[in-house]
């Protein structure tokens, strides 16, 4: 991209500035400098760069997105965008336009020694820990949204769970857009230390409306501990979103993520997890292509250690002139002998002018491992439809109820009820669904 | 109940059935039997209206309708019933689903109010038990991960729900063992009723020991080259298809 672009973001930094949050920490403010610089040094991601050789994001260049600020917005909450997704057995934090909203979050009965609330609060409360958490899973070298992220975030999540801590309930953060050509720019940082356990859902909505949605996410799972993430990323139709999610896994830790890619008009997620001796991840993920839409996912699993595990299935639903991209590396490690890994990306093409990019890769460092992988790009079976049809149900009726099969192999997967319901819901409404009931799944 | 008249079809411009003659009166069950390629899941698949294949001549009229004309769902729906050979996999789809959605659209043809849930969980369970298969079947995704013979049980478990007129079975004897297929005979017999008929393609006559026939017919060769009674299986048996063949070879 031109230089031009960045300045023009790089011009109004200064006006924001004093307005981020933990201004008062060197170490946040040098972080930030480093970051500002290299954005405008490099502007956004270019074609031209093998990772975002599919993405093209001249429309985000086109605009200028303007952080809102504080106060800007409580009384254009909207609630009811909000009561259908918040869900109602999780602990809520609520991020409107890139800032927590307290009225809106819900985090009463919080175990004592746990920790959950806005970045903000966190670096006011809790800097010397964030000091070693911050750009630790990732770095502003990533790429320039990591890097255009760390300078411009106003907000985010912070959850802390102590050693052996199980949280029962979930934590849901809903990041909320409602403001047009609004950039909500938010870091969360989740650590579960050694043998801890929680569940954290990141639910992406906004009204009809054009913005952009710059999220990065850091998650630390500590020795032998449990995190699940899921991810709603359910962004207007006429929403950009950019969504990093980078782990650290330690020694026997298991992180399990479910990526449901639903909304945007261009909507690309990054999920890398470094995994150590014995460490296990999951990668789920959906996404479900109409119109225009761009869904880009790129995930790397990367076995530093001996004796991981990594397992990971991407499905793709497109339609219409939707495109899918799946790009997919797992690094092997010399060092990390005894890895398992199986990669698979599936991707179900309903119209002639929808397209599946679909890239594994494989760089395998060590000599004793078990890696597989495999790709699908193809149509509905005329085979399963022809015994739907034997079996009295119409072609259409075939053709939706297969479709939905194939997405909702991904939905079922998701363990907590009401998050598999919301989930279904999405699915559900994205497609026809004509014979498709509901009520007997 | 059927009547096929001189049907002739072809695959990809081959010539696959050369004229077949049948007809069923309800109530009948015909074997039809054959070496492997003669072409009995060609009819079978045709019955059903499979794509893919081209009816250059002759006629099929089930209940005094044209069959050929209809859509495979509107067959199915009109009480015409096929046991896949090879049962196709649905992952995605569970077997209860499948069974509601199927009976649901055979009672909305026939203008008739959905299911009552209760009423279909106690049938169901019925049929379960009379197959002895495991309950736990009913909510797996269809057939998939069955071994060969659970699927053909479960082929026979959707035929008893569905309560078809015309029911096809291709091949169900193979992949079963002996207890499976006095399993799978019984949950025939069970169905057995006066306006129901049954045509059997099988190449063996074991199926034939359990559900016996009032006509066995010989495709060959995609014609029909001989019909007989139930000894004709035994026939058969005894000293296989080759002189048929033969004999059609020598007309
Ligand atoms: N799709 C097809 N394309 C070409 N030939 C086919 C096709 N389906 C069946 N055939 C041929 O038709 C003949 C009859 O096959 P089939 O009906 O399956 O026989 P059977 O069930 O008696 O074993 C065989 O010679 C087979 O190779
Ligand atoms: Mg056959």
């Amino acid at each position: 991209m031109t230089a031009a672009t960045a300045s023009r973001y790089t011009a109004e930094y200064s006006n924001i500035a004093p307005t981020l949050p933990g201004q008062n920490l060197p170490w946040l403010t040098a972080l930030r400098q480093d970051a500002l610089a290299k954005f405008s040094a490099q502007g956004f991601p270019s074609l031209r760069e093998e990772e975002w050789r599919y993405t093209n994001i001249s429309a985000i260049e086109k605009k200028l997105f303007s952080p809102s600020l504080i106060g800007q917005v409580q009384e254009l909450v909207p609630t009811e965008l909000l009561a259908s997704y918040q869900l109602p057995d999780a602990w809520s934090v609520v991020l409107i336009d890139g800032h927590f909203c307290a009225e809106l979050s819900a985090l009463e009965g919080m175990p004592e020694t746990v920790s959950v609330m806005s970045m903000a609060n966190a670096l006011i409360k809790k800097s010397e820990i964030l000091e070693t958490y911050i750009n630790k899973a990732v770095n502003n070298d990533e790429h320039s949204f990591v890097a255009f992220n760390t300078a411009w975030f106003t907000d985010g999540l912070f959850v802390h769970v102590p050693s052996t801590l199980v949280l029962e309930k979930p934590v849901q953060v809903l990041y909320v857009n409602t403001q047009s050509d609004a950039l909500a720019s938010t870091r969360t940082v989740i650590i579960a230390e050694e043998m801890a356990d929680i569940k954290v859902i990141e639910t992406f909505i906004g009204l009809d409306i054009a913005y952009l949605s710059a999220a990065v996410t850091e998650v630390f799972v500590g020795v032998n501990a449990d995190v699940t993430l899921y991810k709603m990323q359910c962004e207007s139709a006429l929403a950009y979103h950019f969504g990093g999610i980078y782990v650290k896994q330690a020694k026997d830790a298991r992180f399990i993520h479910h990526n449901f890619a639903f909304g945007g008009l261009l909507a690309r997620c990054d999920i890398h997890t470094d995994l150590d001796l014995a460490s296990e991840c999951e990668l789920n993920g959906l996404y479900l292509g109409v119109n225009r839409q761009h869904i880009d996912n790129h995930t790397r699993i990367n076995h530093l250690k001996p004796h991981g595990i990594s397992r990971e299935l991407y499905k793709g639903v497109l339609d219409d002139k939707a495109r899918g991209v799946f790009q997919g590396r797992v690094i092997v490690a010399e060092d990390a002998q005894k890895t398992d890994s199986q990669m698979n990306n599936r991707n179900l093409l309903l119209s002639n002018d929808a397209e599946a990019d679909t890239k594994p890769q494989l760089e395998i460092y060590a000599d004793d491992v078990k890696c597989a992988h495999g790709v699908t790009v193809g149509q509905l079976d005329e085979k399963s439809i022809f015994y739907l049809q034997s079996r009295c149900i119409d072609e259409e009726t075939a053709r939706n109820m297969l479709t939905f099969a194939f997405a909702n192999e991904m939905v079922d997967k998701i363990k907590i009820k009401s998050v598999h319901d919301q989930a279904l819901e999405q699915v559900l409404i994205r497609f026809p669904q004509e014979g498709v009931n509901k009520e007997w799944l | 109940m059927l009547s096929i008249k001189n049907l002739t079809v072809n695959v990809n411009d081959k010539q696959i059935l050369k004229g077949i003659n049948l007809e069923i009166k309800p109530g009948e069950i015909h074997a039809i039997m054959g070496p492997n390629g003669s072409g009995k899941s060609t009819l079978s698949h045709i019955l059903s209206g499979k794509a893919g294949y081209t009816v250059t001549g002759g006629s099929v009229t089930y209940q005094g309708k044209d069959l050929l004309e209809m859509a495979p769902e509107i067959r199915a729906r009109e009480g015409v019933f096929l046991a896949f050979q090879y049962p196709v996999e649905i992952p995605g789809v569970s077997n209860i689903y499948l069974l509601k959605a199927a009976l649901n659209s055979i009672r909305k043809h026939h203008s008739q109010p959905e299911v009552d849930a209760m009423d279909f969980l106690t049938l169901i369970k019925d049929k379960v038990r009379l197959l002895e298969m495991d309950e736990k079947f009913l909510y797996r995704a269809v057939n998939e991960g069955f071994s060969g013979g659970e699927k053909k049980r479960n082929e026979i478990l959707q035929m008893a729900i569905l309560e078809p007129k015309l029911c096809i079975l291709d091949e169900t004897d193979s992949g079963l063992d002996i207890d499976a297929l006095k399993v799978v005979a019984e949950g025939v017999n069970s169905l057995r009723a006066a306006d129901r008929s049954f045509v059997m393609v099988t190449h063996y006559q074991r199926l034939l020991d359990y559900i016996k026939p009032d006509f066995v017919h010989v495709l060959a060769n995609g014609q029909i080259v001989k019909s007989g009674g139930a000894e004709l299986a035994l026939e058969l048996e005894e000293k296989g298809y080759s002189w048929l063949e033969d004999s059609k070879a020598a007309i």
